[in-house]
């Protein structure tokens, strides 16, 4: 088995890509896209007032508007002045540049644990043979889809403003234009050595989303699917997301769990259902969340434990009763449903100082939280102030949330039970609390529009979609709060919106394993060999007793593991085995049995059935029969003279050539009753007869004598 | 190693479908439901029969219920509370967000209306659904290390499942009730091929074969609209759960293009509420009504409403859903109270009605008066209309399904016992499958797969997955086949016959293991010792000109000619048997055959019996999985006399 890991990835919405061998098949873990990367294209910056105020009838807005194509430049450079140019163009996208120098169409399988994790596919998909299977569980790819179609339609507004491309090379690639760009752009673009170059790609279309979408099997929770007879893949909440998930294979040689960003528990998406992942030899280990989290200095409120913390925990934990009530402590949910309490509060603040709340945020689970919380507040404050999503999916997005019972936690589970819904924004959007928009500027909007108000929409990146305009909107009114997450380079992401009077409150939701939790976990699935990523590797003190072993992977390097099994297990039918004919052989108590049937490889398992023949048989039929037989040991010649004097046959001995304190070759010659010649040498006997019955008695002869074991 | 069956309900009747298996050890019991038709204690399954002691805990490995149907779920919760049953219980999550209704409406029916000693409490039937683990179909549930569960889609009602339970190399599908052909708001039941022991079904309909499903909608639409148009009122006794959101569907998609304006009704706010949980579980309905879930749910019915009491005798026409169906009490005897003696009423019986029930007296026969206890007789004018909607397979489906599953032995419940008899018949004649059809508290037991379990050597796989092309030579058949025939049976057929061939080793205290037969001197640390047959045939020639044993290079080319021309001798003598001519020897299978010069050759054993010059010597060597072959060779070459060339 062999590990390539592409890329390790950023955060929640850039997912770790790998690449393994198993059993000879190719593997492709996940394909994401490192959204954050649009952060070097300049939004489109229009006056959003005018937008929404088209109704007040104000012609000077309007004026304003269709000036502001023509002094694009002018209007953004007032405030970059003291910073390089953001790219002007049609934002490319950033693939991860080491899966473009893997050859696609040996891919034969493709495993998608998140919808992040598939925002890549239609670059594969659309690629001439192409031929992976592509696996994802049926909400990942559902949410998947709707990502990438709000991708597209966000997508839309640049290529309407810039006009077509002249070629398929984007003029800003160029190398004259990447001079110019200021070193931390040119940095995201080019990256350490200008490999990353190669990586950005021109957004596939609409077309290609809904094809890729068609040639992805959908599966279950633990739904078994077998690749090719030999490989049998399953996936595993992680409670990271709705419908992310571990994956598992199992082949005949070796079965591995590929553990990715995981949350034990979850407030809305199922739960880690780590168990699952018990018994398995080899855990890869890819949750990075845990790197995000350390690099992230200023990070001071919510992730408090440091790595020498662990160490002592993990000294305590020796004995292999691991505490699961530790895996399963709430903590990390409290501390979540206490930021969500916090943003929710902070933006009642601004609603009540008169301001409006931007969030766009695109974690849909934290999205339907902040929704029941901000309304709750809401409701006990009998504040009337609307709420608003802004997304071109929004309204499938939503009523897809609420009929998804089977992949969310217990606590929504038990809401399908009493027969209420499964999220509050089905009453919200019922007592026209909350509204529903695909985008800004839709008629239906501009009629109930009202500020305050607060406002979910796309895109997180600050450069797509909804977002800008209201940004744009608000961003000098400092009683009006933004919430961003943390990850996104704020500086950069908020520069082309500078100077900015909002509040601004970002914060981070937990997107992995804590720390504390890692090695307690490892301890309870008791895997032969975990493959670990380099990088975190120094944040854990495992001690050198401990059963499993430890292989370090690092980006873009292939890592070989040896095989544990060195046979496949074969199941034999019981009929078949029945009707075998033993052979005791006189060493160590072996018995031996000539095996002959039908094999067949299913559920990656072996599987010996009585051949039936095919009716084939009287063609076939001299070689179906036939019977190798094979003898080893060396014949006692005496012993064999004497068997055939039992069987009143006259045999004498004549010694070979060959002096005799070596093996050396002997002729039984036999002229009673009938002639007959036995060569006998260390390798080989040959029996030599007259007729057919005679030569069959010697043999028998020669197969009785004990000396010789035979099948 | 045996299957166990103990059906305990469901035996050559409907109504309190439930079997308990034993499989290896574990002992599973699906469905637990009861009997509609009795009031006594045949009303539940005999319990007794799994545990004399009541220790059910330890006598089952779990429960698991198939739907949310009465007949199905019935008696669970007096099994787990008063019984005291605490083990792991499975049921789909639309099962077990919909029983609790279903049994909280019937425990209301017996103890409300009827006055009945209540079996069991709503305490209860919260209690027992707290036991309940929801799957998800296809779900692989690992009970405990050996027993594997998972559910496939029925089809039935919302969340209907057939089970299918592995425990080591055995392997069962319970089916619970299935429907084969999809329907207004369900799809049809999906399963995978699977190696099976034993199929437990369904027969409902076991020699019912149902025309087209349009045909039958239309007709019942016909009659509702007929009935409706001259002023009369509609009853549709139903269960709340199932066909009441299909017909609704069906109405209330009429309702819209007929643009009519009689109202619709549901009794009480059961299937009002149930709606509610048919949105949230949309994606277990078919795949027509899944795709709109986002522009409009198709719970979301238009014509709708709820149905007051008083309303019972109001005038002007009205269609009303009540429950419970097949009039076995409740709310729908009291309005057929009502709406019997009137013509222009109509009643609709939708689906299967069990025995003992007033909708099964309607079916059977076109009664007058109907004895509803000693007192009380009812006089049944009103128009009744039977409708075969139920959602059940009917014959052809079961055997389809069998088909493509074929499992080694099947079991029939859930019928009525003469049709199941014919069933039988018909699944033993038809596909050669093994077939029971138990009563109830009967066991029946069929032997188990097992398989022998052997650490194999890779050298094995690889030969027995290796392609083994034959070529085989076919005589052109038939001659008055057309040219286009001819083109297409090519003479030369190729098939590939794999055929695994190894050796199978079991050493004390050690896992069997296969090897690939050169792989098994090396193995045991033993040479090879070959034993093989020689023999010098001498063959007759008679006017060839032999040349001196002292010219050794004429001479092989001498014995090449020998050989080619017993080439072609035996190729016209072997029939079956390809023979090859490798230049310096001929070979069939393991024979080798060469031309021996020696004159004293070891293996001479037969004189030679005519004169020196008119015969040659031809050594032959072979191994003794040939013997039969050589010898026939051997034979045919003593007879043969190359000269006649």
């Amino acid at each position: 088995m062999k590990l390539t890991c592409l890329s390790k990835g950023q955060g929640f919405y850039f997912p770790p890509c790998h690449i393994l061998n198993v059993c000879g098949f190719l593997v492709l873990l996940d394909c994401p896209l490192d959204l954050s990367a649009l952060t070097i294209f300049s939004p489109i910056l229009t006056d959003s007032k005018a937008i929404l105020d088209e109704d007040s009838d104000c012609p000077a807005h309007i004026s304003l508007d269709s000036e502001s194509r023509g002094s694009k430049r002018q209007k953004l450079e007032k405030p970059l002045d003291d910073t390089k140019n953001f790219v002007h163009s049609e934002p490319c996208y950033k693939t991860v540049k080491n899966l473009n120098l893997w050859d696609i169409t040996s891919i034969n399988v493709v495993l998608i644990s998140s919808p992040m994790g598939m925002l890549g596919l239609p670059f594969l998909t659309r690629m001439k043979g192409f031929s992976a299977k592509i696996y994802a569980t049926e909400a990942a790819a559902r949410l998947g889809q709707f990502m990438m179609e709000d991708l597209v339609m966000m997508h839309m507004e640049f290529r309407q403003f810039y006009g077509p491309e002249e070629s398929s090379f984007p003029q800003w690639m160029k190398w004259e234009e990447l001079e110019v760009l200021s070193s931390a752009l040119k940095d995201r673009v080019l990256g350490d050595d200008g490999s990353e170059l190669g990586g950005w790609m021109p957004l596939y279309s609409a077309a290609d989303v809904k094809d890729c979408i068609q040639k992805v099997q959908v599966l279950k929770y633990a739904e078994e699917t077998c690749y090719s007879g030999t490989l049998i893949l399953k996936a595993f909440s992680s409670g990271l997301e709705i419908g992310t998930c571990n994956w598992t294979i199992n082949g005949p040689k070796r079965n591995i769990a590929c553990l990715s960003s995981s949350i034990f528990v979850s407030s809305y998406a199922m739960n880690f259902d780590y168990h699952a992942l018990q018994g398995y030899d080899l855990v890869l280990y890819s949750d990075f969340s845990l790197l995000d989290v350390m690099e992230d200095t200023d990070n001071d409120n919510y992730f408090a434990p440091a790595a020498n913390n662990f160490s002592a925990t993990s000294d305590d934990s020796n004995t292999q009763d691991v505490n699961t009530e530790s895996l399963l402590n709430t903590d990390e949910n409290l501390e979540e449903t206490e930021k969500l309490a916090f943003i929710s509060s902070c933006a009642i603040d601004s609603v009540k100082a008169g301001g409006s709340v931007l969030i766009p945020i695109g974690r849909l689970g934290i999205v339907l939280q902040l929704l029941e919380n901000i309304s709750s507040y809401l409701e006990s404050l009998n504040l009337k102030v609307p709420m608003f999503i802004i997304s071109s999916v929004a309204e499938e997005l939503l009523a897809f949330s609420n009929i998804i019972p089977e992949w969310l936690c217990k606590q929504r589970q038990e809401k399908l039970y009493s027969g209420e819904p499964l999220f509050a924004h089905v009453d919200l959007i019922k007592e026209k609390k909350l509204h529903l928009f695909p985008a800004v500027d839709s008629d239906k909007l501009l009629r109930i529009w009202q500020e305050p108000c607060i406002v979910f929409c796309s895109h997180w990146s600050l450069r797509l979609g909804s977002v800008v305009h209201l940004l744009q909107r608000w961003c000098g009114d400092q009683n009006s709060l933004l919430v961003m997450e943390k990850g996104v380079d704020a500086d950069l992401a908020l520069l082309p919106f500078k100077p900015m009077a909002m509040k601004i409150l970002q914060c981070s939701f937990l997107s992995g394993m804590k720390l504390q939790k890692v090695q307690p976990l490892l301890k309870m699935l008791q895997p032969k060999i975990v493959l670990f990523p380099e990088k975190l590797r120094r944040h854990f003190s495992f001690s050198s007793t401990s059963p499993i072993s430890f292989i370090e992977y690092s980006e873009n390097e292939t890592l070989r593991i040896p095989s544990l099994k060195l046979n496949s297990e074969l199941d034999i039918a019981i009929d078949l085995a029945s009707q075998l004919k033993w052979t005791k052989l006189k060493q160590e108590n072996i018995n031996i049995a000539r095996l002959k049937g039908e094999l067949f490889v299913e559920h990656s398992k072996h599987l010996l059935l009585p051949g039936n023949g095919n009716g084939n048989e009287q063609v076939v039929g001299f070689s179906q029969s036939r019977l190798l037989l094979q003898h080893w040991g060396s014949l006692d010649v005496q012993s064999l003279v004497t068997a055939l004097h039992n069987m009143g046959i006259n045999a004498s001995v004549e010694q070979g050539k060959h002096d005799a304190t070596t093996q050396s070759d002997f002729t039984v010659c036999v002229l009673e009753p009938k002639k007959a010649l036995i060569k006998i040498n260390a390798t080989g006997t040959v029996i030599s007869a007259a007729d057919e019955k005679f030569a069959a008695f010697i043999f028998e002869a020669i197969c009785n004598c004990f000396c010789l074991d035979g099948i | 190693m045996v299957i166990e069956c103990l059906v305990l309900g469901a035996g050559q009747e409907v109504g309190k479908s439930c079997v308990v298996v034993s499989i290896n050890g574990k002992r599973i019991m699906f469905d637990c439901g009861m009997h509609m038709g009795y009031l006594d204690h045949r009303r539940y399954p005999d319990f007794s029969l799994i545990s004399k002691s009541g220790d059910f805990d330890n006598a089952l490995s779990c429960i698991i219920i198939t739907h949310f149907h009465l007949d199905h779920i019935g008696a669970l919760p007096y099994f787990t509370e008063v019984c005291g049953y605490n083990g792991p219980i499975y049921m789909t999550y639309p099962t077990k967000a919909l029983a609790p209704l279903m049994l909280e409406d019937y425990r209301r029916v017996m103890v409300d209306r009827r006055g009945e000693e209540e079996q069991f409490t709503s305490e209860n039937i919260v209690q027992c659904m707290k036991k309940v683990t929801a799957v998800d179909l296809k779900q692989t549930v690992q009970v405990d290390k050996d027993l594997q569960i998972r559910a496939y889609y029925a089809g039935h009602v919302l969340g209907a499942a057939m089970i299918y339970a592995k425990v080591g190399d055995a392997a069962i599908v319970y089916t619970g009730d299935y429907n084969m052909t999809p329907d207004r708001h369900l799809g049809a039941a999906q399963i995978d091929r699977l190696r099976l022991d034993l199929v437990i079904t369904e027969s409902t309909y076991a020699t019912t074969v149902r025309d087209s499903k349009y045909a039958r909608e239309r007709e019942f639409l016909k009659a509702v609209h007929k009935c409706v148009a001259s002023g009369g009122k509609v009853l549709i006794p139903t269960f709340a759960l199932g066909r009441a959101q299909e017909l609704c569907i069906l109405l209330d998609d009429y309702w819209e293009r007929m643009d009519l304006k009689v109202p619709i009704y549901f009794s009480a706010g059961l299937t009002i509420q149930a709606n509610m949980y048919y949105k949230m579980l949309i994606n277990w309905t078919s795949q027509k009504v899944k795709d709109t879930y986002a522009t409009r749910n198709a719970f979301d019915f238009k014509n709708v409403s709820n149905f007051d009491r008083s309303l019972i005798n109001a005038p002007g026409p009205c269609v009303l859903f009540a429950t419970p169906g097949m009039i076995s009490g409740g709310f729908s005897l009291e309005v057929f109270k009502q709406w019997a003696p009137y013509e222009a009423n109509l009643v609709t019986l939708p689906g299967y009605c069990v025995a003992g029930t007033i909708g099964h007296r309607l079916m059977s026969g076109k009664p007058t008066k109907i004895d509803l206890d000693e007192n009380t007789q009812i006089d049944v004018r009103c128009q009744i209309h039977q409708l075969s909607f139920s959602p059940h397979t009917d014959a052809k489906g079961i055997m389809d399904l069998l088909k493509f599953l074929s499992p080694k032995h099947v079991i029939l419940v859930h019928g009525e016992k003469p049709k199941m008899a014919l069933l039988k018949g018909r699944i033993q004649s038809e596909l050669g499958i093994q077939c029971h059809d138990p009563a109830n508290n009967d066991t029946v037991c069929i032997p188990s797969t097992h398989y022998i379990k052997a650490d194999t050597s890779n050298a094995f796989v690889r030969s027995s997955l290796s392609p083994n092309f034959k070529f085989l030579k076919r005589s052109i058949g038939n001659s008055d086949l057309g040219p286009a025939d001819t083109s297409a049976t090519s003479t030369l057929q190729v098939c590939d016959e794999r055929v695994a061939e190894g050796i199978l080793i079991m050493e004390r205290n050690q896992m069997a293991k296969v090897v690939h037969e050169d792989e098994l001197p090396e193995l045991l640390g033993e040479k090879t010792h070959v034993v093989q047959f020689a023999h010098c045939c001498p063959v007759t020639i008679n006017n060839l000109e032999r040349t001196t044993n002292s010219d050794l290079s004429s001479s092989k080319d001498v014995s090449c000619v020998w050989l080619h021309l017993l080439f072609a001798k035996l190729s016209n003598e072997l029939t079956e048997e390809t023979i090859q001519d490798c230049g310096e020897h001929l070979q069939v299978e393991s024979m080798y055959i060469t031309v021996c010069l020696k004159d004293n050759c070891p293996y001479r054993t037969t004189d030679c019996f005519g004169g020196k010059s008119a015969t040659t010597y031809f050594c032959c060597t072979w191994s003794v999985a040939d013997e039969k072959l050589a010898w026939k060779i051997i034979s045919i070459m003593k007879n043969l006399d190359l000269s006649n060339t």
